[in-house]
């Protein structure tokens, strides 16, 4: 049994997108503080760079919050011309924010069954299995 | 002297519940201290469509969902001395101004000030050439095109201005979305503009409330993840800010929704680019020091913002002409569905290419992907693998004109009885497009005014 698990980012965070023409931003929140670390190595520029990758982003900055246990994520050029222009059904890229959602995270696997600490009131979201599969 | 402000928000979006504020109104008429209720219903296009009409005398120029908003709550507004803010006026608050005062009446409630807000249009104060001077971020102005609208974002102090005045209601047009929650506050707390660490806390009680439910649980319920109790009857948020700028949002008792650290942070970076820098008319906003504690049930402490010197010039958002966005969809079910509705695609590509050669045309599976999807198909090529058995297939273009988008229309409807088996569900669409583009504008070109309507009853 491996020490780590991998997961959708989903399990362990959420994000919320917005747009300003062409701009997309995410906020994207650790779930509970003690995610933040891992979230933090792994959900790099480069990586949202290849997450949205058939979007040709010109740009991806990571702005990190540490005091909220959140980062947020501005990518260039994303979409496609933004809401006055796109061809798309979602040109505000509101829907976007799961399709970062949807990346695979490596994560220990005592961190995903209740380490940390303070996990507050997120505790029982976060047990071993989502909760689909109870 | 003021020691703490009640601020609740009614409307998020033109588009919003227009029972949400009824509530809201009946928690503010129990605090005690000066209150507000704040509406947020001009997204960028709406303005410019309201502009549109107003120009060709086919609309009112303000935005007619102002009476499904008001009406429900003007009368318990007055009685309990609770002012209201809205940028509902859009490209007419005057007319937004008047038609308040009718509502009045036809309420049948006593006499009450209602002030408008002027000057952010400044369509005709420049040139389409002098707008492509200041256009930033893209060069869409830079043929001089004919400016459909243009309108500054105005900061906070005309609100203040006209709440000093005495008005029970301002309507203004385009204003910065937060300035219509720091407008009140430098009205009720006299805070001076140059105590930029106030200005950001106001900017910042006004950026987490103009949204709406997004504060509350709203745009936020994840059912297994983040479950939200009461999503049909969601209360919209309530802020009660300290004169030294103490912000606690919360929610009115009795209704469903959620107010917690996870809710208010993700609106806290909803829409900001560089934390450290948001930009607005009235203080450059910072909330990388910023905290979020969980105070009590639905109620959240939200502390340390900070202030930067306000930017030198207004951003402007200047719409033009954008033609027309042309939408079909046609539906193919049931065993090779998939095939079938790639077959579609195809035929579609084919003949329209013959017609409009160098078109853009984008085509969509949905349930296989959309939203997710990119222009170019690229994303989308895996998931064709594992296609479901019921894909509805979109089309969309670009025209300059109604009669060539009908083009690409007429050949998805062929698809009926000369395409691929089985096509079913046709629906058809034709929007039409601004575009807009950002401009710096000097803040001596731009002269708000506020203005008290007279003879009100």
């Amino acid at each position: 049994m491996s020490d780590f698990v991998e997961v959708p980012l989903h399990r362990i965070a959420y994000a919320r997108s917005g747009d300003k023409g062409n701009r997309l931003n995410i906020a994207l929140i650790a779930a509970a503080p003690h995610y933040y670390q891992t979230i933090a190595e792994q959900v790099t520029e480069s990586r949202v760079a290849a997450v949205f990758a058939s979007r040709r982003p010109t740009r991806v900055v990571r702005y990190d919050l540490p005091k909220v246990a959140a980062f947020n994520f501005v990518l260039d050029d994303v979409l496609e011309g933004g809401v006055n222009s796109s061809l798309g059904l979602d040109g505000h890229g509101k829907s976007l924010s799961y399709l970062l959602l949807a990346a695979l995270i490596r994560v220990s696997r005592d961190l995903l069954e209740g380490g940390g600490n303070s996990m507050g009131s997120n505790a029982e979201v976060l047990g071993s299995e989502p909760p689909s599969q109870r | 002297m003021v020691s703490r402000v009640f601020i609740g928000c009614g409307a998020g979006f033109a588009g919003d519940r227009t029972d949400a504020a009824i509530p809201v109104v009946r928690a503010l008429a129990e605090c005690d201290g000066p209150r507000y209720i704040i509406y947020e219903t001009l997204a960028e296009r709406t303005l410019a469509l309201a502009q549109v009409a107003r120009r060709s005398s086919s609309g009112p120029g303000y935005n007619p969902v102002l009476d499904n908003f008001i009406r429900p709550i003007l009368r318990d507004c007055l009685a309990a001395g609770i002012k209201i803010v809205g940028n509902f006026g859009a490209a007419n608050p005057r007319a937004a101004a008047h038609r308040i005062a009718e509502l009045a009446r036809e309420l049948g409630c006593g006499p009450l000030k209602i002030a408008f807000v002027e000057g952010d249009d400044i369509t005709s104060r420049l040139s389409p050439a002098e707008f492509a001077q200041r256009e930033v971020g893209g060069q869409l102005l830079a043929g001089h095109p004919e400016i459909v609208a243009a309108n500054v974002y105005l900061g906070a102090e005309p609100i203040a201005e006209a709440l000093a005045q005495g008005a029970d209601v301002v309507a203004t047009g385009r204003v910065a979305d937060p300035s219509l929650v720091l407008g009140p506050l430098l009205h009720s707390f006299g805070w001076p503009l140059e105590d930029l660490d106030r200005i950001a806390a106001g900017t910042l009680a006004g950026h987490l409330l103009e949204c709406g439910a997004q504060l509350t649980g709203g745009y936020f319920a994840d059912p297994g993840y983040k479950d939200v109790p009461g999503m049909d009857n969601i209360g919209y948020p309530i802020a009660e800010i300290d004169a030294d700028g103490c912000v606690v949002v919360g929610k009115p008792a009795g209704t469903g929704g959620l107010v917690d650290r996870r809710t208010v942070t993700e609106q806290l970076l909803y829409e900001i680019h560089d934390p450290a820098a948001y930009l607005t008319p009235d203080v450059v906003l910072d909330i990388t020091d910023v905290e979020i504690e969980e105070i009590g049930e639905n109620r959240v402490r939200v502390t340390g913002a900070r202030g930067h010197p306000k930017p030198e010039k207004l951003k402007a958002t200047v719409c033009i002409d954008g033609g027309f966005l042309a939408e079909a969809e046609i539906s193919y079910a049931g065993p090779n569905a998939a095939a079938r509705a790639r077959l579609a695609i195809d035929t579609v590509r084919k003949r329209v290419a013959r017609q409009v050669p160098q078109l853009t045309l984008r085509a969509d599976a949905i349930g296989v992907m959309s939203v997710h999807a990119d222009l170019a198909g690229e994303a989308a090529r895996e998931a064709w693998l594992r296609a479901p058995d019921d894909i509805r297939v979109r089309f969309a273009a670009q025209f300059p004109d109604t009669e060539t988008a009908e083009i690409l229309l007429g050949e998805v409807e062929a698809l009926y009885c000369a395409g691929p088996a089985g096509g079913a569900g046709l629906r058809r669409h034709i929007t039409p497009r601004l575009l807009s583009a950002s401009c710096l504008i000097e803040r001596d070109l731009v002269t708000p005014t506020v203005s008290l309507l007279q003879g009100t009853p």
